[in-house]
């Protein structure tokens, strides 16, 4: 089990420091956005959602983001990983060609519609697919309609999952680690620009 | 299921359901691990948590860390604006779901409805004054991709009045939407 939390380790929360008191006071929040993290990179069953699939997954997430120390963590954890390390060169290919800007998308038909916005309908290249097989790329699409389109979400794209070898368990857990990381990237961002600003 | 969903099309207060488009566990399945998942057993009553709790160990600290942020008002930010904070990013995102319960939170605890629904019918353009308006705006740019938030969100929420401890209650709340809103608009949906 790692023992640091990994939300101060990103953001560069020094223990001691007034964003380490700040954190402090909202102690439960802390603890268990760790154990989130730690529930989803070391889960007690990886049966559904493998471990080189989640970091997978967390280096195309994080990546689509940007560049920031939250991204280099997760691509490092994918290349420590014995079956996510041939998927590198992929996962980098993918994250150049899917970087766009969010959110956007549809809403239901009505008076909401002159709120849509076009944008990217990202699908995982042909030259990506043999090296992430089938599930993966499936993930991928729908990890990359997660960060940027979430408003576009139907039912169908669950059919997708099931289709590409999903389980609804698996569904399940992919989808909070997508989410997750959508909140930790967040939280970490903010609060390195509030170091930054009082540094 | 789906024959019985009628979803909204507008942004608005009222008390919507949700429905799953794909299978939670039946009640009669759940076991003490799944409860303790659940946090709250009455949660075994919706489909929502019934599904997520298909891994218990993630909702269970997801959900721990939802009530630490919102509900802890010991200090910091005042609930009021914690909601406004979860119902502009969710706003902003196109969670309907989200924002109807969020906004009516931010309601409830700031008396202000009008300007609540100011926000649901406007946009997060709406002009809500300066220290809504700054809180809404800090939302609305933690929750762009890629991240927009930067040191001028951080000199507008001191204007108005926001210490650090209670910038990094906004940052703490609006960044958990970014997490819920993508969970509630694309495993299910809502329904009138």
């Amino acid at each position: 089990m790692s023992t640091q939390d990994i939300i101060d380790t990103l953001a560069g929360i020094e223990p001691g420091s007034a964003l380490d008191a700040i954190r402090a006071r909202r102690l439960q929040a802390r603890e268990n956005a760790q154990k989130s993290y730690l529930s989803l990179f070391e889960p007690i069953d990886a049966g559904d959602v493998s471990l080189a699939e989640r970091a997978a997954v967390a280096a195309f997430v994080t990546g689509l983001h940007g560049e920031s120390p939250v991204a280099t963590f997760y691509r490092d954890k994918l290349a420590a990983n014995a079956n996510g390390a041939p998927l590198l060169e992929a996962i980098d290919a993918e994250i150049a060609r899917g970087r766009t800007s969010g959110p956007y998308g549809s809403y239901p038909a009505g008076p909401l519609s002159i709120e849509n916005t076009a944008g990217l309908i990202y699908r995982v290249s042909a030259a990506s697919k043999p090296a992430l097989g089938a599930k993966l790329a499936a993930a991928l699409e729908h990890a990359h309609l997660l960060v940027f389109r979430p408003r576009d979400a139907a039912a169908s794209d669950m059919k997708a999952l099931l289709d590409a070898g999903w389980s609804t368990t698996g569904i399940v857990t992919f989808s909070q680690l997508v989410a997750f990381l959508s909140f930790q990237v967040r939280v970490v961002s903010g609060l390195r620009t509030l170091a930054a600003v009082n540094a | 299921m789906s024959a019985t969903v009628n979803p909204p099309v507008v942004f608005s207060q009222d008390e919507l359901g949700w429905v799953s488009w794909i299978d939670p566990l039946p009640e009669a399945e759940l076991t003490e691990r799944h409860f303790n998942g659940l946090v709250d057993r009455s949660r075994a009553k919706s489909e929502y948590f019934r599904l997520l709790v298909r891994d218990p160990e993630v909702l269970e600290a997801r959900t721990k860390t939802d009530k630490d942020i919102f509900y802890n008002v010991a200090d910091g930010l005042p609930r009021a604006e914690r909601e406004l904070a979860a119902a502009a990013t969710s706003r902003y995102n196109g969670c309907i779901y989200c924002a109807s319960v969020h906004a009516r939170f931010a309601s409830t605890y700031s008396k202000r409805r009008d300007d609540v629904q100011r926000l649901l019918d406007e946009g997060v353009k709406a002009d809500l004054g300066e220290r809504w308006n700054a809180v809404v705006k800090a939302s609305v740019a933690l929750a762009a991709t890629p991240i927009a938030f930067g040191p001028d969100n951080i000199a507008e929420l001191r204007r108005a009045g926001l210490d650090d401890a209670e910038i990094v209650d906004v940052i703490n709340g609006a960044s958990f939407f970014n997490w819920a809103n993508r969970l509630m608009l694309s495993l299910g949906e809502p329904s009138k």
